[in-house]
């Protein structure tokens, strides 16, 4: 049977008229077919073919015809429908892995990949709650890694977020790991069973590396921004739901929260959620001394603990007080490289052995705010009083965090270091001269540092800081002393900085490198101890 | 809380979009996660006022009388009506006869309304030749004394539903091209191509150019007149369709449209009733000016955005167009007010003898081709005129796509070839200009400075941001009732 369509005002051009006349001849059951504009010569060939059903006076060249000879009405239907559809059909660019492609907008980005599910947003802060609003309006998850957002500006955006069931991590967001993908400064550490929410920086980072090192791996890192559990008002918004969201999520069996001292209420409600997701739990509160275990939440002393507490929880251990039972055992045996406090006194003695009678004082530098703090938290405890930028008592705040006084742990990711320059972990420069100037203190009896790897940061953070480490050991050693340097590496195997070599080039140089920040934060105590004759 | 929307996206893969650090977007891109980089700049250009229009409009739009509007609705319904526009030739009048409002006394320029003072010398120079034309005056001197003496009044051709290239004077006995948008019935007219070189529209007025008028008036046009009426309407949509896909973009190159213009009357022209040599002289003007198809193709764009303006709540944008002193822009729903900036100068490539410090300002009605998603907006249709924009294909097709940013729809009847046959960017969105800061891209002539040299140049030009960034506080005002 033969069956003639018009479309008028329709003007294509031959090549695509005979290409679509073609794929409609090779369908099974369409005998002939014509696909051309209503051109005269066009007709008067049609008409030849016996397509004379229909009056063509009213066509012009203008339009475009098809026309289709079928076994039956039903095949010459379907061979028009694919006629027209074949004209106006796309063919779909394949972007998989081709590359990032760039567009103006969000809008357009969206219609770029329309199954875009996360926006990460680092705009200047003026401008970055606009468009984490935007990206929440059209359906997406937020990180938005920028800061000097107002607290009144996170309300909103979290309470959008919620409201509309999305995950709003930040402001100030500067790690997650989402679906196993680092975001922004992350690591890249292996999948596994453990769900952690974090405020989301050096805290997120160290607690995923040695997780990835102890041999578990993260379902799910989630970054709430620095205010989050803090701030009253904040209330947890983002953790909250954070927490319900890996509750229901099945491939997160264990779950973890590191936080920096929450507001009262939010760590209840915190403490509470975790308990009703019916799935074990490790809490842990930088500065805030550890609460008491329950069968099912451990609360951790320190980041490597929460590590291992919900690594523990991860493969074989059913409850607190087996897992406790685990650690105990394992202290010193190393099967988690975690050195014995009679390693790391012995350490001590040797890395103190060579000091002159003029070096006193610890100097941690850091590049991470929450490994600051987490050595912060331990030293000063320790050593009788640390001064500090990150002080949390107003006495012990360095009126000049440009210089050191007594025991001293700076974070120089603070604002006062960074204006106008890039954050330290991006580039180490300026912990580099740190490092120079307190080789030149005859008073410095140990150097502590992180060295933080994945995506993010420094190409090579070890390498950059080699040289005023060499310097500073050469500067104790021409003034009749000595200087131990010690470090820890946050990283894992995967990152892109290869952790291994990063290690070998410390150790190269002399430095003693611990396998986490709370273990290099102790020989440095212990070294600072020693120094200063309290042992 | 409901959680559902994160299960979803903790079971399916990241696809990221980073707005900001580039870095970022590598990064992703490396672990395998599919990443789109935006590439953000401060919106309005950090301009806080404009900043809260576009959060007002975002936030709601309301009619006069107090009902809720949807922006939305309203630019698909302006893009709608551009799309089924069916721009078509129906013949050639006089400008006295068939321009709405034509007079004796008026004389219809380019751009937004200008006074006398303030015109610059391009203007001035078609002005006086206008005048000369018209026999109003008897030279350039005394032209220039009745131009400013208040006797004759000046308007923009947008007001009179036409459109004019360069400085776009009409004058009342000038023929001029009719287009009907046959599915509107809307009407535009324009005057017919003058050729390059010394012209009246690039401020020319010597006795040649005089002389070329009048033969325009009293022989080309009777003939062109009397070949349409034998041939019947011409549908300037699918020529306009057909000569993109014959390296025309219908602004800067109209070499392929002026070419089927041509084939399209000769066969009506040799059966008229004229001297052969006549029909010669004519069908060889045509043949020597490559823009000929110009006024064709901007009168074509006229009528269809007009169909789109006027729509209540529509942040789409109806009209582009500069006087040499200015440039302005309207919406659609914001009809009859224009929003202007100061006119841009030309960057661009400059005919043997003369350079940027001979260029006139940004002047003429032909960015009404942009308006209407040709032009500039379909630089990846014309590769042989890729100069303009950087030299290579890929900087054409980078133009284009850039378009797509700030466009409301894609055309259904314009397409690139290059660009696997996308519709050209069409339906211009105010807000997406002022929010991502993409100005539109606008191909151009550039008039020589001084009154009565002519065409010096072509190029691209930058409109003024801030009449956009006007527009849409003007819009904000009108609509958006919390600011």
């Amino acid at each position: 049977m033969k069956q003639i369509a018009v479309r008028k005002d329709s003007y294509y051009d031959s090549v695509f008229l005979m290409l679509s006349a073609r794929a409609l001849k090779s369908l099974a059951g369409v005998s002939e077919a014509v696909v051309a504009m209503a051109t005269p010569m066009n007709l008067e060939l049609l008409a030849g073919m016996g397509f004379a059903s229909r009056d063509f006076a009213d066509l012009t060249p203008g339009d475009l015809i098809v026309a289709v000879e079928a076994q039956d009405g039903s095949t010459s239907e379907a061979a028009i429908k694919e006629a027209f559809e074949s004209l106006t059909r796309r063919k779909k660019t394949d972007s998989s892995g081709a590359g990032i492609q760039s567009s103006g907008s969000l809008q357009s980005a969206q219609k770029i990949d329309p199954d875009a599910n996360m926006a990460i947003i680092s705009v200047p802060g003026a401008y970055a709650a606009r468009e984490a609003r935007k990206a929440l309006d059209a359906g997406l998850h937020v990180m938005l890694f920028s800061d000097n957002v107002s607290l009144e500006e996170e309300i909103s955006l979290k309470t959008l977020a919620v409201s509309k069931g999305l995950l709003m991590m930040g402001p100030d967001c500067g790690t997650a790991i989402i679906n196993g993908k680092p975001l922004c400064f992350a690591n890249v550490v292996r999948k596994g069973p453990i769900g952690i929410v974090a405020a989301a920086g050096t805290g997120l980072q160290e607690v995923s590396c040695l997780i990835d090192r102890y041999g578990s791996g993260i379902s799910q890192g989630i970054g709430t921004g620095g205010r989050d559990m803090k701030n009253a008002a904040v209330g947890g918004m983002t953790s909250l739901f954070a927490i319900e969201a890996l509750a229901a999520d099945p491939a997160t069996k264990v779950m973890l929260v590191v936080s920096k001292p929450p507001a009262p209420d939010v760590a209840a409600k915190v403490i509470a959620a975790l308990r009703a997701s019916g799935k074990p739990a490790v809490a842990h509160f930088l500065g805030l001394p550890p609460g008491t275990d329950e069968p099912h939440l451990a609360y951790a002393h320190d980041l490597e603990e929460a590590a291992l507490l919900a690594t523990l929880f991860a493969t074989t251990v059913l409850d607190s007080t087996a897992a406790r039972k685990l650690i105990a055992e394992d202290s010193g045996n190393d099967r988690y490289n975690r050195p014995s406090r009679a390693t790391i006194e012995r350490l001590a003695i040797q890395e103190s052995a060579k000091l002159s009678s003029a070096q006193k004082y610890l100097r941690g530098l850091y590049t991470g705010g929450t490994l600051t703090d987490e050595t912060l938290f331990l030293a000063h405890a320790s050593l009788g009083g640390v001064w500090s930028n990150n002080h949390t008592d107003k006495n012990w705040l360095l009126s000049d965090p440009k210089k050191s006084l007594g025991h001293t742990v700076i974070d120089l990711g603070d604002d006062i270091f960074t204006v106008g320059k890039p954050h330290p972990m991006i580039d180490p420069a300026a912990r580099a001269e740190r490092i120079s100037l307190e080789g030149r203190d005859e008073t410095c009896a140990v150097i502590l540092i992180d060295v933080v790897l994945g995506y993010g940061s420094h190409p090579d953070p070890a390498g950059a800081c080699l040289q005023a480490i060499a310097g500073a050991k050469a500067a104790a050693r021409a003034r009749g002393g000595y200087m131990p340097v010690v470090a820890s590496v946050t990283g894992t195997a995967g990152d892109p900085q290869d952790f291994e070599a990063q290690v070998a080039k410390l150790e190269a140089e002399g430095v003693v490198v611990m396998p986490s920040n709370y273990r290099a934060a102790l020989l440095a105590i212990e070294i600072a101890e020693l120094a200063g004759g309290k042992r | 809380m409901n959680v559902n929307a994160v299960e979803k996206l903790f079971t399916s893969e990241l696809r990221a979009i980073n707005i900001g650090l580039e870095s970022f977007a590598k990064n992703l891109s490396a672990e395998g996660a599919k990443t789109v980089q935006v590439d953000w700049r401060p919106p309005a250009g950090g301009d806080l006022k404009t900043i809260a229009a576009l959060d007002a409009i975002a936030a709601g739009i309301f009619g006069r009388d107090g009902k809720p509007l949807d922006a939305e609705a309203a630019n698909a319904e302006a893009a709608r009506r551009i799309l089924a526009a069916k721009p078509t030739v129906v013949g050639i009048g006089t400008a006295l006869d068939v321009v709405p409002g034509m007079a004796r006394d008026l004389i219809l320029h380019a751009g937004p309304p200008v006074a006398w003072k303030d015109m610059c010398g391009p203007l001035r120079g078609a002005i006086i030749g206008g005048l000369l034309y018209e026999g109003l005056a008897s030279d350039a001197g005394e032209a220039e004394t009745l131009a400013a003496s208040g006797k004759i009044r000046f308007e923009p051709c947008h007001h009179h539903d036409a459109v004019g290239p360069m400085a776009g004077v009409m004058t009342a006995s000038m023929p001029v091209w009719i287009l009907e948008n046959k599915g509107f019935g809307n009407r535009a007219y324009c005057t017919l191509n003058e050729g390059l070189g010394k012209v009246l529209r690039y401020g020319a007025y010597s006795a040649e150019v005089l002389q070329r008028l009048a033969w325009m008036r009293d022989e080309l046009a009777p003939m062109l007149s009397a070949a349409i009426a034998l041939r019947g309407p011409i549908d300037m949509k699918s020529l306009i369709a057909q000569v993109l896909q014959m390296g025309d973009e219908g602004h800067n190159r109209n070499r392929a449209g002026t070419s089927i213009v041509i084939r399209e009357l000769a066969p009506h022209l040799v059966m008229l009733d004229w001297p052969r040599e006549k029909i010669a002289k004519a069908l060889a003007f045509l043949n020597g000016n490559d823009h000929f198809f110009l006024n064709l193709t901007m009168p074509s764009a006229k009528c269809t955005v007009d169909a789109a303006a006027g729509i209540e709540g529509s942040t789409i944008i109806t009209t582009m167009a500069r006087n040499g002193t200015e440039f302005g822009i309207k919406l659609s729903g914001l009809p009859g007010r224009w929003f202007t900036g100061p006119a841009g100068v030309v960057e661009g490539l400059y005919l043997p003898g003369y350079g940027p410090s001979d260029a006139a300002r940004d002047i003429g009605d032909s960015v009404i081709t942009e308006t209407s998603g040709i032009g500039g907006f379909a630089m990846a249709a014309a590769p042989a005129i890729v100069k303009f924009v950087g030299g290579s294909p890929q900087d054409a097709l980078n133009v284009t796509l850039r378009m797509y940013e700030i466009c409301q729809t894609e055309n259904d009847a314009y397409q690139i070839p290059a660009l696997d046959f996308r519709g050209t960017p069409t339906a211009i969105d105010v807000r997406k200009v002022v929010e991502t800061g993409i100005l539109p891209a606008i191909n151009t002539g550039i008039a020589h400075r001084n009154p009565g040299i002519g065409m010096v140049g072509a190029g691209l030009v930058k409109p003024p941001e801030c009449a956009f960034r006007d527009a849409v506080v003007a819009f904000a005002k009108e609509y958006a009732h919390n600011t």
